[in-house]
């Protein structure tokens, strides 16, 4: 009889890389239906292509690094970076926009420093920002909204819209609106009130902007879901979107023209769910230790909230996301957590004060 | 170390300023953003580079090595500021276009380095030669940098080359990619020279790994057949 004395845990929950990964993937399920719901079949292309790109450029990188393939393409890691850039792009994006945005993901932001783990950036945020910086324009042609009734703009049909894809993009005009935050980004005169009763985007809307308040809304239920099957802990989505909830309180300034807009508008707009349930609790690129995790999501908060008011650009989830991660190893080191049995600080010449 | 033929391959290749030492980065990831002003900055470097090598090596032995470092900042500002009238003069365009990094090359490393590490411590042919070669050297990569950038940027090569040329060099201008190519704006922007340039330093480094292991291939060749190999003396 073998005398095996192991130590406790007895009992190890099965949370592997795949499987986490491939339920982060499916916690997105709820969006990719809301936003194809709105928007029409875009969402739906886009996903399909960006998991084609994704896979076989992940195959590429990992032939050219010489590993096995099928073990690293089994972890499903590059459909997750595959579906979270399919749902950042405007539906109807062309094709090569998606294709670039995965290689960079894949083969720049993820392989060429070494894989799943060692990469300091997230990949779909990179691929969101090569993105914006070098085409603005096609990233910028949100479809409008399906019930946006009094709108003359209707959306494409499944040819369509492969059309709008793979071939001639001069039509795309007559799809595209603005979306609630370009909304607020362009007004200049109107109180908050007054634009939440003139424009269409937040006359029609239930609380926060048509389509985007239930697409945030399910990018909340399935974060809810990702938290309770404990893929990541409450810290960074929670003082993420509490710190944009307090920066817009304190510059709502009474809805005047010059507000920023509400707690309830900033959270459930543009990228403020998606960003703190499936962003910014990557694994791989943010802080690690729990402090350290409220301060990374706080500082986002923070950021998204300073550059969607006074930056250049409507939405700032994945600049934000950038910038923390580049501070997540300096966040990591000033908080690291006290190790069971020690004092807290180090004592200094221990030996020395009997 | 002092052959023409060992200098020109250090500075081209084995030792290049920009891939190798790493050296003048700022001006290379700055104004890499096409061909023409990468050639400016890179001819302007050349320049000084070759002034400052020749007279750094003309009084090597007069001057003592606590004033050794102040003394080569001053040849090479003098030089630069040469150079930065001469393009005041004959290349008014790019001079404003390049702006502060002309003067900005009294601070590249490249040629300090080359002064001090070369120039004080070898006669005058040798230090011009090294000096051709180095700036050459930056040269290239210079240009290979800037052309990259501008095509996919802009999807042209050579515009702007009446520039530095010319009014005859008016019509250089090539678009590879169509008419219609709306560019990759990533590259014209700064990500976009680091990007570059990491991607041209891996290159090279394939290139020599390659090259290392076909020599150590083509190195241990042993006689095949019934040849009796003597294990003393050599086989020809």
């Amino acid at each position: 009889m073998p005398l095996l004395n192991l130590s406790s845990p007895h009992a190890h929950s099965s949370n592997s890389t795949a499987s986490v990964m491939l339920s982060v993937a499916l916690a997105t399920l709820p969006a990719a239906l809301v936003l194809s719901y709105f928007f029409g079949w875009g969402t739906l292309i886009n996903v399909v292509l960006s998991i084609s790109f994704c896979l076989s450029l992940e195959c590429f990188a990992l032939y050219l690094r010489k590993r096995p393939i099928l073990f690293y393409l089994k972890d499903n890691s590059a459909l997750v970076t595959a579906v979270l850039i399919a749902l950042s792009v405007p539906p109807y994006a062309p094709w090569w926009l998606l294709a670039i945005g995965c290689l960079f993901a894949i083969v720049i932001a993820k392989h060429l420093y070494g894989g799943l783990g060692y990469n300091p950036f997230n990949p779909a945020m990179v691929a969101y920002v090569v993105l914006i910086i070098s085409f603005p324009l096609p990233m910028s042609q949100w479809p409008v909204a399906q019930s946006l009734q009094d709108a003359n703009a209707q959306l494409p049909n499944f040819l369509d819209s492969l059309s709008l894809v793979f071939a001639s993009r001069e039509n795309i005009d007559a799809y595209t609106a603005a979306t609630p935050l370009d909304v607020f980004k362009q007004n200049s005169s109107a109180m908050v009130e007054e634009l939440y009763k003139n424009s269409a985007t937040f006359s029609q809307a239930k609380f926060a902007g048509v389509a985007w308040e239930w697409v945030n809304l399910a990018f909340l239920a399935g974060g809810l879901f990702l938290l309770y099957k404990k893929v990541f802990t409450w810290h960074a989505p929670l003082s993420m979107l509490a710190a944009l909830a307090l920066m817009s309180a304190l510059f709502y300034d009474g809805g005047s023209s010059s507000s920023g807009g509400s707690p309830l508008f900033h959270c459930f707009s543009g990228a403020s769910m998606f960003g703190a349930f499936f962003i910014i609790t990557d694994p791989v690129s943010s802080a690690t230790s729990r402090r350290g995790k409220i301060i990374f999501g706080a500082s986002i908060g923070l950021l998204v909230f300073v550059i969607r008011l006074w930056g250049n650009y409507p939405d700032a989830l994945a600049f934000s996301v950038l910038l923390l991660n580049f501070a997540a190893p300096f966040i990591d080191y000033y908080t690291q957590p006290r190790a069971y049995g020690h004092s807290k600080k180090p004592p200094i010449n221990s030996e020395n004060t009997k | 170390m002092s052959s023409t033929r060992e200098l020109t391959v250090n500075g081209l290749w084995k030792n290049n300023p920009a891939l190798v030492q790493l050296l003048g980065l700022c001006p290379l990831l700055a104004v890499t953003s096409n061909v023409v002003n990468a050639l400016g900055l890179g001819f302007a470097t050349i320049l000084v580079l070759l002034g400052s090598n020749i007279a750094v090596s003309l009084i090597r032995n007069a001057v003592s090595d606590a004033v050794k470092l102040p003394t080569f900042v001053m040849i090479i500002a003098t030089f630069t500021t040469c150079t930065e009238l001469l393009m005041h003069a004959f290349t008014y365009e790019l001079y404003k276009i390049l702006g502060i990094f002309i003067p900005l090359i009294v601070t590249n490393c490249a040629i300090l380095g080359r002064a001090d590490a070369f120039a004080c411590k070898n006669k005058l042919l040798p230090s011009a030669v090294d000096a051709i070669a180095m700036g050459i050297g930056f040269l290239l990569v210079l240009v290979s940098v800037g052309s990259i950038r501008e095509l996919l940027g802009s999807g042209t090569l050579f515009s702007d080359m009446h520039l530095l040329f010319g009014s005859a060099a008016q019509d250089w201008q090539i678009n590879l990619l169509g008419e219609e190519y709306k560019g990759f704006l990533i590259a014209i922007l700064p990500p976009g020279a680091f990007i570059v340039t990491g991607f041209l330093i891996a290159g090279k480094n394939i290139i020599d790994k390659q090259i290392s292991q076909y020599q150590a291939a083509n190195k241990a060749k042993t006689p095949k057949g019934s040849l009796r190999v003597r294990t003393t003396g050599k086989i020809t």
